[in-house]
C-alpha cells in the first residue's frame, strides 16, 4: 500500500485487531506450552473480570481511584495554572524558586510515599498527596515555558487595551499559553493514573491498586491481577482519550495546527 | 469658567501630536546605536499621515515611540499637550499580522477592549464595528477561519471599537498579496472618511503613501531623521494615473533615493 493513499476504514479496524488476536494468541500459548499454574491465561483473566464485576467491588475500586485522581490532579490544576503564570511573568521570581522546583521534580512520587504517611496517615489524603505532587510539575514547567511563548505583539495589544497585569494574565497570557498548558495537563493526568495505582498498592486499602496488591496476597489470584490490570490500562486509555478531545475547543484548536 | 475656554481656544490651534526632537538609542551589545535623531513633527486632528523610509530606517520605532511603547532617549511626544507615558487605549496600534487573538471569535476580538461598557452598548459597538469593516456573518468566526485581509480588517476594527483618537499602523497591509492590498487601502480611506481619526501609516510602499496620506513623512537611513515631508494635494477619490500623482510618486522615489527606471 502507497502511503500516499488513505488507509480504508476496515483497514484501520483490521490490522489493529489483527495485532491483538495475535498478542492474545501468543498470552494463550505461553500459558499452555509452559504449564504454568501461577499464571493466568486470557480465558481466566476474562473470567477474573466477570467474577469483580459480579462481585461490586471493581466499580467501588474505580471510583475511588477516580476520586482520588480527580482531586490530587484539580489540586494540581488549581494551583499549578496561577503559579505557573506568575512564575512564567517574573523571570525574578521563577529564578529564585525554579532550582527548588528542578530539584524536586525528577524525585519520584513513590519515594514520598513515607512522607506522605507521615504527613496523612494510611487513606485518601496521602493518595491524593501523592497524585497531587505527581501531577503539578508537568503543569507548571508547561505554564512557564507556554508565558514565554506568548508573542509580545498579544502582549502589546493588551497593554494597549488598558489592561493590568491580573488582567494581562487572565485575559492574554492565560488564553495563549494555553494550548502548552494543556499537553502539560494531558502529561500530568497520565502520570496521575500511573501514581494513584501505585499509591494504593501501599498507602490506602481500596482503589484499583488496591485491588491488585489485595488479589496478589489473599490467595495469590493472578487473575485477579491481571484483570485489574486491564481495567487500570483501559481507564487510562479513557481518561486520555477524553482529555485529547479539549483540544478540539474552537478557542485552543489555533494552538494545536501546523499552519496559523 | 473662562479656564476651559482658554483650553479649548488653545487646542484648535494647538496640533493632536506633536513630536520634539525625539530621539531613541538602542543599547546593543554594550554599544549605543542612533536609531532615530531629533525627529520634530507636528499633526494636527483628522490627518493621515504616512512614514515611509529606507527599510530598518527605523519606521516601526518612530510608531512605537509615539504610541507609547518605547520611552524614547531624548525630546518627547505630546499628544494633546499630554506627554505620552505609555500605551493608551486612547490611541491604538495595528500590527502587520498576527495582531488578532486565535482565541476569540470576531466578536469576542472586537469587543476585547469593551469590557467596561454595558452589555447593550458593548454588542451595539461590535455590530456597528462589523458592519464597518464588512465582516457580517463571520461574527462567530475564529481567526484561523479567516483570510489575511479580513484578520487585517478585524484588527481595524478592535482597533476602532474602543474609539481611540490616533491609530497608528505598523505596515498593516504588508503581509497581505499585492491585490488584497489595493482594496485594503480602499477600505481604510473609506473607513477614515467615515470615522475621521487621525492615522499614523508606517509602509515601504510607495504608492501606498501617495494614495493614502495627506502628508507624507520621508525618513533617512538610520540614524532616520525627517528628510522630506511632501503634501499630497490630490482630492479622495485619487486618479493613480494623474500626472500629478505620477509627480508626487516619482518626486517620493526621489527622495528615498531611488531610480525610477528599472
Amino acid at each position: 500500500m502507497s502511503s500516499l493513499t488513505k488507509p480504508r476504514l476496515w483497514e484501520k479496524f483490521f490490522w489493529p485487531l489483527i495485532a491483538a488476536a495475535l498478542l492474545l494468541a501468543l498470552w494463550y500459548y505461553s500459558v499452555v506450552w509452559t504449564a504454568t499454574k501461577v499464571f493466568p491465561s486470557p480465558l481466566s483473566v476474562e473470567k477474573g473480570i466477570v467474577e469483580l464485576f459480579h462481585k461490586h467491588v471493581l466499580w467501588a475500586d474505580i471510583a475511588d481511584s477516580l476520586r482520588r485522581v480527580a482531586i490530587g490532579f484539580g489540586l494540581a490544576v488549581i494551583v499549578g495554572i496561577p503559579l505557573g503564570l506568575s512564575l512564567g511573568w517574573y523571570p525574578s521570581a521563577n529564578q529564585v524558586v525554579n532550582p527548588v522546583i528542578q530539584l524536586i521534580r525528577p524525585i519520584s512520587p513513590i519515594a514520598w510515599i513515607p512522607v506522605a504517611i507521615i504527613f496523612f496517615g494510611v487513606g485518601d489524603n496521602a493518595a491524593i498527596f501523592l497524585v497531587f505532587l505527581g501531577s503539578i510539575f508537568p503543569i507548571l514547567v508547561a505554564c512557564i515555558s507556554g508565558v514565554s511563548s506568548v508573542p509580545p505583539i498579544f502582549r502589546s495589544a493588551g497593554r494597549n487595551f488598558g489592561l493590568s497585569t491580573p488582567q494581562l494574565l487572565m485575559r492574554v497570557i492565560f488564553p495563549a499559553a494555553l494550548p502548552q498548558i494543556l499537553i502539560g495537563a494531558r502529561l500530568a493526568l497520565g502520570i496521575a493514573w500511573l501514581v494513584v495505582v501505585a499509591g494504593e498498592m501501599i498507602a490506602v486499602d481500596s482503589g484499583l491498586g488496591y485491588l491488585v496488591i489485595d488479589s496478589r496476597n489473599s490467595g495469590k489470584r493472578y487473575d485477579l491481577v491481571v484483570a485489574a490490570m486491564l481495567m487500570i490500562g483501559i481507564i487510562g486509555l479513557a481518561l486520555d482519550f477524553c482529555f485529547r478531545r479539549l483540544e478540539k475547543i474552537k478557542s485552543v484548536r489555533w494552538g494545536f495546527r501546523d499552519a496559523s | 469658567m473662562s479656564q476651559t475656554q482658554v483650553v479649548v481656544s488653545g487646542t484648535k490651534s494647538a496640533p493632536k501630536l506633536r513630536a520634539e526632537h525625539l530621539g531613541v538609542v538602542y543599547d546593543r551589545d554594550g554599544q549605543s546605536m542612533p536609531v532615530l535623531e531629533d525627529i520634530d513633527l507636528d499633526i494636527s486632528d483628522g490627518e493621515f499621515i504616512c512614514l515611509v523610509g529606507p527599510s530598518g530606517c527605523g519606521k516601526s520605532t518612530l510608531l512605537n515611540a509615539m504610541a507609547g511603547f518605547l520611552s524614547p532617549t531624548s525630546g518627547s511626544v505630546t499628544i494633546d499637550r499630554e506627554t505620552v507615558t505609555g500605551p493608551d487605549p486612547r490611541r491604538i496600534l495595528v500590527f502587520q499580522e498576527r495582531g488578532v487573538f486565535p482565541w476569540l471569535t470576531v466578536e469576542g476580538n472586537i469587543g476585547f477592549g469593551l469590557s467596561k461598557l454595558p452589555r447593550a452598548e458593548r454588542e451595539r459597538r461590535i455590530a456597528h464595528y462589523v458592519k464597518t469593516v464588512r465582516l457580517e456573518g463571520f461574527e462567530n468566526s475564529y481567526p484561523s477561519d479567516l483570510s489575511g485581509g479580513m484578520k487585517q480588517r478585524l484588527q481595524v476594527a478592535r482597533a476602532l471599537a474602543v474609539n481611540p483618537d490616533i491609530l497608528f499602523l505598523d505596515e498593516p497591509f504588508g503581509a497581505l498579496d499585492s491585490i488584497t492590498r489595493v482594496i485594503m487601502r480602499g477600505e481604510l480611506l473609506r473607513i477614515w472618511q467615515a470615522e475621521r481619526r487621525t492615522i499614523l501609516f508606517v509602509t515601504h510602499d510607495i504608492d501606498e503613501a501617495v494614495q493614502l496620506a495627506d502628508r507624507v513623512v520621508v525618513l533617512s537611513s538610520r540614524p532616520a531623521r525627517i528628510k522630506e515631508v511632501l503634501t499630497i494635494d490630490i482630492a479622495h477619490p485619487r486618479n493613480i494615473s494623474s500626472p500629478r500623482y505620477l509627480e508626487l510618486r516619482d518626486e517620493l522615489l526621489k527622495q528615498i533615493g531611488l531610480a525610477y527606471e528599472i
